[in-house]
Parts: C-alpha cells; structure tokens; sequence
C-alpha cells in the first residue's frame, strides 16, 4: 500500500503564517480593487478588468489552499502561485510595451509598482515555501 | 479630512516600521514595546475611521465615498490580524507579519489622502 505522502510541514505555520497575511491582504486589494472597477465602469478596460478579476480569484484560491493544507491545498496553491507568477510577468511586461491594452490599471500593472512590488516578490516567496513544503 | 490625522497616521506607522526592522534585523520575535505601539496605532485608526465618516458626511464635493470608507475600514482592521497573528508565531516571522501590516496601513494612509483630494481610486 502506497504511503500517504503529506507536506512536511504545516502550510500556515511559520514563514507559510506571514504568508497567509499576504496572501489573504492581497486577495482583499485585488478583490476591492475590481469590485470598484466593474461596479464603476466596466467598458472602460474589459481586459484590465478582467485581469484584476483574475487575480483576486488566484489570491483567494492561494489563500485558502495554504489554511487549509493537505496535500491537495499544496498541489492546487502550487498551481494558483504558478500562474500568479506567469501573469504577474506578462501583464508587468504588456503594461510597459503595450500600453494600449491597459487603459486602466490591474494588480500586476509595472509589476506591482503601485503595491510596492510585492505582487511580484509574492508568488516567488510562495513557490519557495511550497518548495521547503514540499510532500516528496 | 483633518490633514493631522494622516500626518500622525503615518508618523506613528514610521517609528513602528523602523523598530520592527531593527528587532527584524536582530533576528528578535515581537516585543510588547511593539505591540503597544500597535495599539497606539490602532487608536489613531478609530479616530480616523470616525473623523473620517463625519467628514465625508458634511463635504459636497463628489468624492469616492465607498472606497474611501473601505480603506478607513480596512486600516481599523489591519493592526488587530497582525497582531494575532504575530502573537500566534512568536518568532521573526511575527516581527515580519507586524511590519507587512504596518506598511499596509501606511500605503492606505497614502491612499486614503489621494481619494479625499479626488485623485481616484
């Protein structure tokens, strides 16, 4: 019978604790920051919009995976923080070549610059916790 | 808004962050001088929270009313998690947890100015 591998350590205890403030402060921001946009005006940027959507759902989802554990909330934040970290990228690159598209501004605009940059450091302290978290 | 209320906001915010940096930098848990200064912090957050609705409720001008009262919202909140979580990870991670905290609320105070001048959301 397979062992049951569980993650070494709990996910929301220590670093993984500073982890789910920042994580949960961020779902909070982007959660706020597109409820403004779409209630105000939604044609004025779709995709910056839906973007800021999209990252409020990511930072929910990452949230709640590192309070909840297990290895399921391991492997699914992994997933969330993964693709934090690709759209943090593109969208903080598309923002400075193309700034046609983003007539408004989202979470991962300038890479976070309106957030201190933390919205890029995020997801980069994330995989590394999962990394020292990691079940294998 | 009273302009004093950012201005001891983001004093008393400041002092906190360079003391949780220097006892971060110590590699020391949070220290009670912190959590006082938490407190401190958090008084100020009440005032601003009430002095922030009164004002909001007698100016004319067409401001931004909810986000602005969200933010107020938020930075009454933002000390308190903190806190239990610091005091719930009694290590530099808690010393960590306080300075992301009173960061946030500094970058609020920031905010907070520019919504009351009509800069947006």
């Amino acid at each position: 019978m397979p062992e049951r591998r569980q993650p070494s350590q709990a996910l929301s205890q220590g670093w993984g604790r500073a982890l789910v403030f920042a994580y949960g402060l961020f779902a909070v921001a982007a959660t706020g920051r597109s409820a403004v946009q779409l209630g105000m005006d939604p044609d004025k940027a779709p995709l910056a919009y839906s973007l800021s959507l999209v990252a409020a759902v990511l930072y929910l989802v990452a949230t709640t995976c590192l309070l909840l554990g297990g290895n399921t909330g391991w492997r699914v934040a992994g997933i969330a923080v993964t693709i934090e970290l690709l759209g943090v990228l593109s969208v903080g690159t598309l923002s400075y070549v193309a700034t046609d598209l983003f007539p408004d501004k989202t979470v991962w605009s300038h890479f976070g610059q309106g957030y201190g940059f933390l919205p890029l450091v995020l997801p980069l302290a994330g995989l590394a916790w999962l990394r020292h978290t990691s079940p294998a | 808004m009273n302009p004093w209320l950012y201005g001891v906001a983001l004093v008393v915010a400041g002092v906190l962050a360079v003391l949780l940096v220097v006892d971060l930098v110590r590699d020391r848990a949070a220290q009670d001088s912190h959590f006082v200064g938490l407190a401190v912090l958090e008084v100020v957050m009440l005032v601003q929270l009430v002095g922030g609705v009164v004002a909001l409720a007698r100016t004319e001008r067409d401001l931004e009313g909810a986000v602005f009262v969200s933010y107020l919202v938020t930075n009454l909140l933002v000390p308190i998690v903190a806190a239990f979580l610091a005091l719930a990870e009694r290590s530099r991670v808690g010393t960590t947890i306080l300075l992301l905290g009173v960061a946030t609320v500094a970058g609020l105070e920031v905010r907070l100015w520019d919504v009351w001048g009509g800069r947006g959301a």
